[in-house]
């Protein structure tokens, strides 16, 4: 009651504030964001090209994606990129685990130690992949260097082969982001009460028993979460692969997003562009939803 | 028994001696690429493309000096007519039998990246902070839809709606300016700062406030003389992931700017030497764009965990 009065006796009330301060926030998104979207939306029935101004626009209908849904590279780019995902989260959520475990078991120098290995991945993309190609050069790089220390391989292409191309790119993403699954699953293993494995010893429960029962039950959420913020990411990649590989040699690393920025800002194909994007965007959506609702189910069990 | 009771965490010496050896090597090995850049910065053109590459070797600043100057070649007869060098930078180029033509662009671009991200960043948490706090407070209508409205934004591929702004950025005339690129970083931000602003609002008890509306602060005085002040940490960590955010980002770098509002993630890889790529150059171009970040990840790691995930894992 007084609380009320107050507010009613001095200043705006309670409702007009909350309105003042959400307003800009909306308003900024709505603009530069959902306007954005559902422009591009609406291109993507048309035959727009941006390069084109005069040009008359005309409604195509669904034609753009019928034409994206029926091309064979944009097929094979969502299988790169598909391949790319795979390798990336699996290869990020073993190590990623492996480490927190051991970080978990507290040892000198743990947080120094947790705080340089998360460097890399505050790192820019665009800015590491142009350092990586100097690592990878196979006359002069480093990599191919240590790599020929353990085993005479000869020198090392691993941007100009196409069949080691696709790892390159893994292997940097994995030296970047291995950290984030890392830090996820450690919040994980933190927020395991003690006295769990206290009753497990009680029980004479093994440690084997302790881990495949109590730790990694409790792990999994965290490591479901790190995945889906890594997937979505690596669904978008585009600035580190670009300026790694620019999607070569041929078409042999051109994630999807790279496709898409050649045919809306290389080829100027706005209208198709626009369709092609509107289906990531909806494949993202989709994937991302179920996922998240398998998650929950994962969690409440 | 009871006493035998260990949680992972309290494990034997020995098992805890393994581990600290693996993370050791594993520091070790991800902290080479980042070494070696920043050691190539010290190296001469030629002493960049050694092999075997080299560890030890003499430190040359003609990276540096390179990333800042342009250069051009000249015969050593016009070199020799020359009056002798005045600084140490002029004397180094011309042992490469070249002179100095003025100043290179990367002063200009690093510029850019400090403009547009410290502007992006202070709108950002500021904006972010007023929603933050009706968020945290108030009775809205649709309110978790609206904040999952606001996390959605973050997952549009930037190519995605990069061509439509392209577009508007062109009418409204806000295409390769800073003003646009600090509009547009600080829609992209918006979604991180509200999120993590929240969560750090939501850990301020409201019995403070409304102490302070008791003693005759308005609403909005309690809020700012109040709320912001105990909100200081989690701004601050806020507002370095959004300038991390900002200072890195690449796609719409590259698809909007090109000649006054371009930041230094597009430029870097473009730096070319004389017949080739002049890796000091980049190398040293490199260590000075990541030193800020590294700096900024030492001083957040407290909070780092929130910040990726967008609040949703707390320590």
């Amino acid at each position: 009651m007084s609380k009320k009065l107050i507010n009613k006796a001095r200043g705006l009330s309670d409702k007009a504030i909350a309105w003042i301060f959400i307003t800009p926030t909306v308003l900024l998104l709505l603009a530069i964001n959902i306007y954005p979207l559902f422009y591009a939306i609406s291109m993507s029935f048309t035959n727009f090209y941006a390069n084109k101004i005069g040009k008359e626009i005309k409604w195509v209908g669904l034609k753009n994606y019928i034409k994206v849904l029926g091309k064979e590279s944009v097929w094979e780019r969502m299988q790169i990129t598909a391949n790319f995902m795979f390798w990336t989260l699996l290869i990020q959520a073993l190590i990623g685990l492996g480490l927190a475990l051991l970080l978990n078991k507290k040892f000198k120098g743990n947080e120094l130690l947790t705080t340089l290995i998360v460097l890399p991945m505050m790192l820019s993309p665009a800015v590491v992949g142009t350092f990586w190609t100097y690592l990878y050069n196979p006359q002069v790089g480093v990599f191919s260097y240590i790599m020929n220390f353990f085993y005479n391989f000869g020198p090392i292409d691993m941007i100009g082969s196409s069949v080691l191309a696709p790892w390159s790119i893994v292997i940097v993403d994995t030296w970047m982001w291995t950290p984030f699954t890392m830090l996820i699953c450690l919040a994980g293993l933190r927020s395991i009460p003690d006295y769990l494995y206290e009753a497990a010893e009680v029980d004479r429960a093994s440690r084997w028993q302790q881990f495949i029962y109590i730790t990694l039950p409790s792990v999994l959420p965290f490591l479901l979460l790190a995945l889906l913020f890594r997937g979505i990411e690596n669904f978008k990649m585009f600035d580190m692969v670009v300026e790694l590989t620019s999607g070569g040699p041929g078409s042999a690393t051109e994630l999807a997003s790279i496709q898409l920025k050649r045919e809306a800002f290389e080829k100027w194909k706005t209208g198709y562009s626009s369709a092609y994007a509107v289906i990531l965007f909806v494949t993202i959506f989709g994937f991302g939803n179920v996922y998240v609702k398998v998650m929950n189910k994962i969690k409440d069990r | 028994m009871l006493d035998s009771a260990r949680s992972p965490a309290e494990s034997s010496g020995f098992s805890r001696k393994i581990a600290a050896t693996i993370i050791i090597v594993y520091t070790v090995v991800t902290l080479i690429p980042i070494t070696w850049i920043i050691l190539t910065g010290f190296k001469s053109v030629d002493g960049a493309i050694t092999y075997p590459p080299e560890v030890f070797f003499k430190p040359s600043l003609e990276g540096y000096v390179n990333l800042f100057t342009t250069r051009s070649r000249q015969s050593q007869e016009y070199l020799d007519s020359l009056p002798p060098p005045d600084t140490w930078y002029e004397e180094l180029v011309r042992s490469r039998e070249m002179v100095i033509a003025g100043p290179s662009k990367f002063f200009g671009r690093y510029t850019n990246s400090l403009i547009i991200g410290f502007g992006a960043t202070f709108l950002s948490v500021f904006l972010g902070a007023l929603a933050a706090y009706a968020f945290s407070r108030f009775k809205i209508p649709l309110k978790d839809d609206l904040m999952f409205f606001i996390l959605s934004t973050r997952m549009f591929p930037p190519i995605a709606v990069a061509v439509p702004i392209f577009i508007m950025y062109r009418k409204i005339g806000l295409g390769d300016t800073h003003l646009g690129m600090i509009i547009l970083y600080t829609v992209v931000n918006l979604s991180l700062a509200v999120w993590l602003l929240k969560g750090f609002m939501d850990e301020i008890p409201r019995e403070y406030e409304e102490a302070a509306m008791i003693d005759g602060y308005t609403r909005m005085g309690a809020f700012f003389k109040i709320v912001l002040p105990q909100a200081t940490t989690g701004i601050a960590a806020t507002a370095i992931f959004c300038m991390i955010f900002a200072w890195n980002e690449y796609a719409f770098a590259v698809l909007l700017t090109q000649f006054n509002a371009q930041t230094a993630p597009p430029f870097i890889p473009t730096i070319l030497g004389e017949g080739g790529i002049d890796w000091p150059a980049i190398a040293a171009g490199t260590t000075l764009f990541l030193i800020p970040v590294m700096i900024f990840t030492v001083v957040l790691r407290k909070h780092l965990l929130r910040g990726i995930t967008f609040g949703a894992v707390r320590k």
